[in-house]
């Protein structure tokens, strides 16, 4: 910190040190942990262009029904005439269909754009899920400790002990396979994971001096742990959401490809890549090559960004948390 | 001894009304095992039986080497750690098992100041929020706002109030003891327990926080209970010094008093080990007078353990078998002077 040394009792001048003594009036204005952490990210090329790769994945989810419409294909229709081969087989990508249609002549970059909407709604939405309900756990957990994170931290290694695939595949065998099911089932497993970073957070943070301090000054346990400690575990959490968004993306799409996620015939990438298989064998690569590109661009592109925000808001706390 | 070169304010006269009393104050953490079959294998005896008091407007210091239990003693005055046994009383109320809710009033008037200004400011608030949040959270209500209020704050602890929007890393480590310092004062408290409030700073920056403190209880009438293992910034400051040994009060006397005639054993040790500034020649008479440095041998034991009877037994040059068998009571010695020990030092010949 390159302030100089503050004088005793008479108020100590502006600290900052290059500036030009005639603009002393200057409005002294402090720079949040979170404005120096956003100005790295801004300096980090590929979390940059990893950034703008998830901005076109969000707008082409968005667009989608104009994607249908430019190309006049619409998602579940099948053109069995100009779509499919005379023998029946997937045509390649050609001026009509730029990538191509799949098994039952439908349009696979129309499919792409529909399927996106599924990664990035079960991405967002099962993340946020996972995220809220571990950190809570996580905060109570470790606050108040005891018995009650004897409880809680117990149950989660449990939780973690489960093989998620196996239960995954049968809690859908029972009760049906959808989207709110998907978000449930993610949810519901990847909250442990999220919960016990947390809680190996605020074990360390509410040791701090001003944790105390708060405490001196009577406020409330649920005070200190929202307004004093949650600010603290607020960057370990949003490193460990960007890093969670893709392998929540993947793990949808694994569902899918195992036929206990999206039901068709929703467009979903996980479940193009499974039928692909079905006519891999006779040539048709572009029904496995694109939506699998899809699927590998989107989960690169959050993962790149989620390192970029990583060294951002370092969460080992080096720069941050001076 | 000569006069001491440092500018010690003469000792305050004391008011004789006791602000702060504690009696016979312990603390004992349980050492646990097991995550599900949780049992106790041990108990760190970390204060035991400590009594003392403060009046209005003093300051009593109180030193130790680490490990003696003093900031313990400091966090159970504020009320931050739940005494085992014992008695807190503050102006006349017993605080010593208060619930929360009826402790909330009192923390107006006990504040803290801590020992690391490094973690003592939360770093996600600015400094407003920090000095502002006594007064939220104790629902004060200011006269020109809890802003112009921080504001005033921060002057008076000399620092720029246009800082206000600033976030503690943007400060260095003596600002920010002031920061933390302008927020134990925002509620004007009657009593201020410093933890080491200058040992995580540079000497040069310990100095002008120091004067910072007189000069604050100089201005608002407040009374002190400072924790430190500085001997030198508790001279400076402090009109009575408590000594504390794994544990035990061993010592605790009038300020001049104990610099000039320690009694106790361990006292004397530690005055032997603060560095003089002119080792040599100090006597204006030319004589050398040159002090022995005692070195206490081997470590202190551990509190988990500690030895029976009087704990610096197995140190002291003096100890004999009385010392192992008999708990040496803390008795007034001389005016105000207690010490426990069986042979204290500085016995005038009789």
């Amino acid at each position: 910190m390159s302030q100089s040394v503050v004088g005793a009792i008479p108020p100590s001048e502006p600290a900052q040190g290059g500036a030009a003594p005639l603009e002393v009036a200057r409005k002294i204005e402090g720079r949040s942990p979170w404005r120096l952490g956003a100005q790295r990210l801004a300096h980090d090329r590929a979390a940059m262009v990893s950034l703008a790769v998830i901005m076109i994945v969000v707008l082409m989810a968005i667009f989608a029904p104009v994607i249908a419409s430019v190309t006049g294909h619409g998602p579940y229709q099948q053109f069995t005439t100009i779509g499919l081969s005379p023998s029946g087989q997937p045509v390649g990508p050609n001026s009509t269909f730029l990538l191509g249609t799949d098994d039952l002549g439908r349009d696979i970059l129309v499919r792409i754009a529909y399927g996106a909407r599924i990664s990035l709604l079960v991405g967002v939405v099962a993340t946020a899920l996972t995220v809220v309900v571990g950190a809570t756990v996580g905060i109570t957990a470790g606050y108040f400790g005891k018995f009650t994170d004897t409880v809680l931290a117990r149950f989660m290694d449990w939780l973690l002990a489960i093989p998620f695939l196996l239960f995954a595949i049968s809690l859908v065998t029972v009760i049906g396979a959808g989207l709110a099911v998907v978000i449930i089932v993610i949810g519901l497993f990847g909250w442990a994971s999220v919960g016990r970073v947390v809680r190996g957070q605020v074990l360390s943070i509410k040791e701090k001096e001003y944790v105390e301090a708060a405490r001196s000054l009577g406020a409330s346990p649920w005070r200190i742990m929202f307004i004093d400690i949650l600010p603290n575990v607020i960057a370990p959490i949003i490193v460990y959401t960007t890093l969670l968004i893709p392998l929540t993306i993947v793990t949808e799409a694994s569902l899918s490809f195992l036929g206990v996620g999206i039901p068709p015939p929703t467009a979903d990438w996980g479940q193009m890549i499974s039928e692909s298989q079905s006519v891999y064998q006779y040539g048709a690569w572009w029904f496995l090559v694109f939506p699998s590109l899809a699927l590998l661009i989107t989960t690169l592109a959050f993962n790149i960004f989620g390192d970029g925000v990583r060294d951002a808001f370092d969460p080992r706390g080096d720069q941050l948390f001076v | 001894m000569s006069t001491p070169v440092t500018q010690a304010r003469p000792a305050r006269v004391a008011s004789r009304e006791t602000l702060l009393s504690v009696t016979g104050l312990t603390k004992h953490f349980p050492v646990t095992r097991g995550v599900v079959f949780r049992h106790r294998v041990g108990l760190v005896r970390s204060v035991e039986d400590v009594t003392f008091s403060v009046a209005a407007g003093q300051t009593l210091g109180v030193v130790g080497e680490s490990g003696c239990g003093k900031t313990t003693t400091a966090r159970m005055i504020a009320r931050l750690v739940e005494p085992t046994a014992g008695q807190i009383i503050f102006d006349g109320t017993d605080i010593t098992h208060l619930r929360p809710g009826a402790m909330r009033p009192l923390r107006r008037e006990i504040q803290m100041i801590f020992q690391d200004p490094y973690s003592s400011l939360n770093p996600r608030h600015t400094v407003g929020a920090i000095v502002g949040a006594p007064f939220r959270l104790q629902k004060v209500k200011t006269e020109r706002g809890i802003k112009a209020t921080v504001q005033e704050l921060l002057e008076m602890v000399g620092l720029n109030p246009e800082h206000y929007n600033r976030y503690p890393h943007e400060f260095s480590g003596g600002q920010r003891q002031r920061i933390g310092i302008a927020r134990t004062l925002a509620l004007r408290p009657r009593l201020i327990v410093a933890d080491e409030p200058v040992s995580a700073l540079d000497v040069s920056i310990q100095a002008q926080v120091v004067n910072l403190l007189g000069d604050l209880q100089d201005e608002l009438g407040l009374t002190y209970v400072i924790i430190a293992h500085d001997l030198s910034v508790i001279r400076h400051v402090c009109d009575r010094v408590a000594v504390m040994y794994l544990g035990n009060l061993v010592e605790l006397a009038e300020r001049d008093s104990l610099y000039a005639r320690p009694r106790h054993p361990y006292t004397v040790a530690l005055l032997s080990a603060v560095p003089v500034p002119k080792p040599v020649k100090r006597d204006p008479a030319g004589r050398r007078d040159r002090r022995d440095r005692i070195r206490l041998v081997g470590d202190v034991p551990s509190p988990l353990n500690p030895p029976p009877a009087c704990r610096f037994h197995t140190r002291c040059w003096k100890a004999q078998e009385v010392c192992k068998t008999v708990m040496p009571p803390l008795v007034e010695i001389s005016a105000g002077h207690q010490v426990a020990c069986h042979f204290p030092e500085n016995t005038p010949a009789a």
